[in-house]
């Protein structure tokens, strides 16, 4: 009875950690920023590629966190008012998104496509939390997953201020696009 | 002997159980990760505390186009506009070469002095993976009068060595939080010639700078360098220097009021300087804009 109770115990406390195996995650997700204004003489653009991603094939929930600090400008100054002067980076370091695919059955993990569903949840921003739902792609190549989706966003929703001297250069509204190739955990 | 078994049974299973109830978020199972250094930014607005040399370092590939401007005393009264009847400037181009070094020249109409300086970052602020609490800067630079004559004696003759002065500076500079950054420069200016046996060629100073930002892209300034060995005698004090930061996007405008004429570390440090308490003080600014000349990767 003992020996048969250790037995479960152990098969239990190694049983449970293993349903990880159905999550997929990166650590070098992609991450495209734009926010040129319509009529702007240059662009404002960013990329990094060192954003996390987890996605949890057996519920469709999903989670995403990039360093602010992480983003690549082509002028250093514009790096710079980025974090200091937008973003304020020192106190907010992350945009994160935590969120859910709408519909799960949309995906077959196991067979090979190209799956178009929706992802909803909660992105957060230079400390605001907005709920949003966008449409996202998933690629299921030779048993490889990857993902692609494009966030639009107005950056006064997130507390974000355009001063108007700069205002016919940094536009309004910002897009966010998000590259992640997956590996099982 | 059962509730024992039961017990033990609990205890093993208690963390698979509670892990199950907290429901911990993806990112939280992925941890952390590798632990990153995070560098110090943006200590100062600009690459000079107002005169001095700042902690802050230009971006690599990036040229700061500097104008400066000082004018005359405000002391003189109405009839010289407190002083914005005289103006003496400074031009200058900086180059961010690389991550830790900075090169730039300027000239100056007073003395039609040309500087030129190297600025090399030998420690970098920062926490992380890597912390340290402090950056150290060293900087060195060479000035060269452009005066006719030099010496103002007919008995010494201007030759080149005698229009040569150099200074070197070690900054030793903690941002304290996104407002407060302070600064300590020990410098030393030499001059080749000077006016009489009793002026030293070797003049010690200690620096002390900061800043305090106040808004996103204003802050006040202040920049104070004391003397070791100045001659006493001399009618000359050391330069203190007041001012706000403004950041507009593209300029850094620094206005101030200073005490000190000159706008490169010989100047400022061994030119005449007046009493602030006589109000031997003039209105300045500095005008900064940073060009980026070597374009950095964004990929879409």
């Amino acid at each position: 009875m003992t020996k048969q109770m250790f037995f479960l115990a152990a098969l239990m406390a190694l049983v449970l950690p293993a349903a990880d195996a159905q999550k997929l995650f990166t650590r070098s997700g992609k991450v495209f920023f734009n926010a040129t204004a319509p009529s702007s003489p240059e662009v404002i653009e960013a990329s990094q590629t060192s954003g996390t991603f987890v996605l949890d094939q057996s519920t469709g929930n999903l989670e995403m966190a990039v360093l602010i600090k992480g983003f690549s400008f082509e002028r250093a100054l514009m790096q710079e008012h980025f974090n200091e002067n937008y973003m304020e980076s020192s106190k907010f370091p992350k945009a994160t998104f935590k969120g859910k695919l709408d519909k799960l059955s949309d995906v077959n993990f196991t067979k090979d496509g190209t799956y178009t569903t929706n992802v909803s949840g909660d992105l957060t921003i230079h400390g605001v939390i907005q709920k949003v739902t966008t449409p996202v792609n998933i690629i299921v190549k030779s048993g490889a997953v990857s993902a692609a989706t494009k966030f639009s966003l107005t950056l006064k929703d997130y507390g974000i201020d355009i001063p108007s001297l700069v205002a016919d250069k940094v536009g309004k509204q910002a897009t966010l696009t998000v590259n992640v190739d997956l590996k099982p955990m | 002997m059962k509730y024992k078994q039961l017990l033990i049974l609990t205890i093993l299973l208690l963390p698979a159980v509670l892990v199950k109830a907290q429901e911990p978020s993806l990112l939280d199972i992925l941890g952390e990760g590798e632990k990153t250094t995070e560098y110090t930014t943006n200590a100062f607005k600009g690459s000079r505390v107002i005169n001095s040399h700042s902690m802050e370092m230009l971006h690599p590939g990036t040229m700061d186009f500097r104008i400066l401007h000082r004018f005359g005393r405000i002391n003189q009264g109405v009839y010289q506009l407190f002083g914005l009847d005289q103006a003496s400037m400074r031009m200058g181009f900086d180059f961010g070469l690389q991550k830790n070094l900075v090169v730039g020249v300027g000239r100056s109409t007073s003395k039609k002095e040309l500087d030129g300086f190297i600025k090399y970052r030998l420690l970098w602020q920062s926490k992380g993976a890597r912390v340290m609490p402090v950056s150290v800067i060293a900087v060195a630079g060479m000035t060269v009068n452009g005066l006719k004559d030099v010496t103002g004696n007919p008995e010494v003759a201007t030759t080149f060595s005698r229009r040569l002065g150099y200074y070197y500076s070690l900054i030793v500079g903690r941002k304290f939080s996104d407002r407060l950054t302070i600064q300590l420069a020990p410098t030393l200016v030499h001059t080749n010639i000077v006016e009489n046996r009793l002026v030293p060629n070797n003049l010690y100073a200690l620096g002390f700078g900061g800043r305090f930002k106040f808004t996103k892209r204003m802050a006040i300034v202040w920049d104070y360098s004391y003397a070791f060995n100045r001659f006493p005698e001399n009618v000359n004090y050391n330069p203190l220097s007041l001012g706000i930061d403004i950041e507009t996007g593209g300029h850094v405008f620094q206005l101030h009021f200073s005490n000190a004429v000159g706008m490169n570390e010989r100047a400022f440090l061994s030119d005449d300087n007046g009493n602030w308490l006589k109000g031997d003080i003039q209105f300045g600014f500095n005008l900064s804009r940073v060009f980026q000349i070597k374009k950095q990767k964004v990929q879409p």
